[in-house]
């Protein structure tokens, strides 16, 4: 089933990490198996912030051995770091298996970020220099409460709760998504890709790497390749409608942008409200009530729409 | 009913009962019309078990701090005592709120709903202020319900009778699977709209997407603006005198009347193209019909 979420404010930052916290938890009945968010900060000139995990959530249950293979791969990553000449600025381990870098790095970052990720077991989850993306297995209140998010500044943001229907209940095949090698965007989706593995093999052919298998990565690597050879977020939504098939409703962020799509079933709800300053979306009006208690106006959008909200 | 008192209603089975209330008759009469209520019997319009309720006598609940059980156990608490006017306040977009009410009530929400809003219902007079979410007012067998915001998808689905109002516009397959009552709507509908409708009526003053009455069986579809495509089957029909006063009727009742009158609209029924049932078994037919 999954639940989908996404707001944008317009011309100012606010406490989006709270906010989503509250609409997440409130699609929690969606599905509970794991919840992500991509958050977009304010923008740092010359710094990469890198979400990497080095372990599954999982592995942790699986004894003692598990916290020496960790330091070894964080070990590995900080000497390929080092290698691509990248400066680490600051260091933040959230969990054991889930870190947070602030990096300076001028060379080639999808380079680095290729080589980081040939180590076993880790997966950058997100980079770039606005997006932090940040999944786990539990509800939104536990994720949340475990990377501090109740207290995020930022413009705009994705996030969803998972219900695992055609892939694993793990951190690799949650949402959102993140996609080389177009920095800073991010998917959520709820529904089913039909052509997925057509799909999947095309972008393949295109050098693209897959790191679940999970459909909804398709959604992410689609839209990257397109935005990276000069496609508009809004044509990339358009032509998705045509070329990916099945049910979906999926939402896009990038640095400065937030777009939504929705199949042409209309079989996947989305319920949006829009105002001057402040546009939420969520799978339902619920979770847009719990941030905005006073009387609205909401409404579905229909089959085919493709809308685009700039920050 | 003649003959028969409420404790012989209560030891039915429930096919006994509907049998024993008028409401089947074995009767066929040309294709599509199998006939619910006689109109020739001696018919009683509420459940045995219904409260006596006094529209004159109102509450308030605030659901604000209550999930969906509560607030549907505290309506028919409520109803038990005898209030007939009840005004649930915040309701936030909860889901299937004012579900399976099968008596006459007054019922007025103070906001928006979720999915499955005033499911199942047989009789109240319902008005929500806000939006309603997916599936408003599925399966409701009379009553009517007005809606001032937009609602989602499946608005009305399987509708069995009763008047089913926004004044806003609706989602996607609005009327889907439709056997009788009235649609009725301000704005525009979605695509797939009327998908294999049965019976009853849909009026969109506004546009209709695409593959609008896909497949439909039987039934009527009023739109005043637009239709982006028609689906499987479903053509278009002159709009007769008949069609008209019964626009004219409804669309006045619920304060929905186009400045520019009725004579606008287009009708769209069944082709009919699709009716292959002379090609099953005499018994089989009886159960599609």
């Amino acid at each position: 089933m999954c639940g989908i979420v996404g707001l944008i404010h317009r011309g100012k930052s606010s406490n989006i990490g709270g906010e989503m916290t509250a609409m997440l938890q409130a699609l929690k009945h969606r599905g509970p198996d794991s919840t992500g968010y991509a958050l977009y900060g304010e923008p740092t000139e010359g710094d990469y912030i890198m979400r990497l995990k080095v372990a599954e959530a999982e592995d942790m249950a699986k004894g003692r051995g598990i916290h020496k293979v960790i330091e070894d791969r964080i070990v590995e990553v900080e000497t390929i770091l080092s290698e691509h000449g990248a400066k680490i600025k600051s260091l933040d381990a959230v969990t054991e298996y889930s870190l947070r870098y602030v990096l300076t790095h001028n060379g080639d970052t999808t380079k680095m970020a290729a080589h980081i990720e040939e180590g076993e077991g880790i997966e950058i989850l997100s980079m770039g220099s606005g997006l932090e993306l940040i999944k786990d297995l539990g509800d939104a209140a536990d994720v949340a409460g475990l990377y501090g998010l109740n207290n995020f500044n930022g413009t705009h943001g994705i996030g969803h709760t998972r219900m695992a229907t055609e892939s694993d209940v793990d951190i690799r095949s949650a949402h959102p998504y993140w996609a080389f090698p177009y920095n800073d965007v991010s998917v959520v989706h709820n529904g089913q890709i039909t052509n997925y593995w057509l799909m999947r093999r095309e972008m393949e052919r295109k050098g693209h790497r897959f790191m679940s298998d999970c459909d909804s990565e398709l959604l992410a690597v689609y839209t990257a390749h397109n935005l990276s050879n000069g496609m508009k977020l809004e044509d990339s939504l358009r032509n998705s409608i045509e070329e990916i098939d099945g049910v979906f409703t999926y939402l896009v962020a990038t640095k400065n942008q937030l777009g939504m799509a929705k199949d042409t079933m209309a079989a996947k709800p989305l319920v949006l409200y829009e105002s001057d300053d402040l546009i939420v979306m969520a799978s339902e009006e619920v979770a847009i009530r719990a941030i905005l208690p006073h009387e609205i106006d909401t409404t579905d959008p229909y089959d085919e729409e493709v809308r685009v909200w700039q920050a | 009913m003649a003959g028969i008192s409420d404790a012989d209603l209560k030891e039915m089975t429930q096919e006994e009962r509907v049998k024993a209330l008028g409401m089947t008759t074995e009767q066929l009469t040309g294709k599509s019309l199998y006939i619910e209520f006689d109109p020739d019997a001696d018919e009683r319009f509420t459940y045995p078990w219904a409260p006596e309720v006094d529209f004159n006598k109102r509450t308030e609940i605030d659901t604000d701090e209550m999930d969906t059980t509560e607030v549907n156990n505290q309506i028919r608490a409520l109803m038990a005592e005898g209030y007939g006017t009840i005004v649930l306040k915040n309701p936030r977009g909860k889901h299937s709120i004012g579900v399976g009410i099968l008596s006459k009530l007054n019922l007025i929400i103070e906001g928006s709903t979720g999915y499955f809003g005033v499911g199942l219902i047989d009789g109240p007079n319902v008005r929500i202020t806000g939006r309603v979410g997916w599936s408003c007012a599925e399966n409701m067998m009379s009553g009517t319900v007005i809606i001032e915001k937009n609602a989602g998808s499946t608005f009305g689905a399987a509708l069995r009778g009763g008047d089913l109002v926004c004044r806003g516009s609706v989602g996607s397959r609005t009327g889907i699977d439709m056997k009788g009552g009235s649609i009725i709507v301000g704005g525009n509908t979605g695509s797939l709209s009327g998908f294999m409708m049965q019976r009853g009526r849909m009026v969109f003053c506004g546009d209709a997407g695409k593959d609008l009455g896909d497949s439909m069986y039987d039934g009527t579809i009023y739109v005043g603006g637009s239709i982006q495509s028609c689906g499987v089957d479903a053509i278009e029909a002159e709009l007769t005198d008949v069609d008209k006063a019964w626009l004219t009727r409804k669309l006045t009742q619920y304060g929905l009347m186009p400045d520019k009158g009725v004579d606008h609209f287009t009708k769209i029924v069944a082709g009919k193209q699709l009716w292959n049932y002379d090609n099953l078994e005499a018994h089989e037919k009886k159960l599609i019909l």
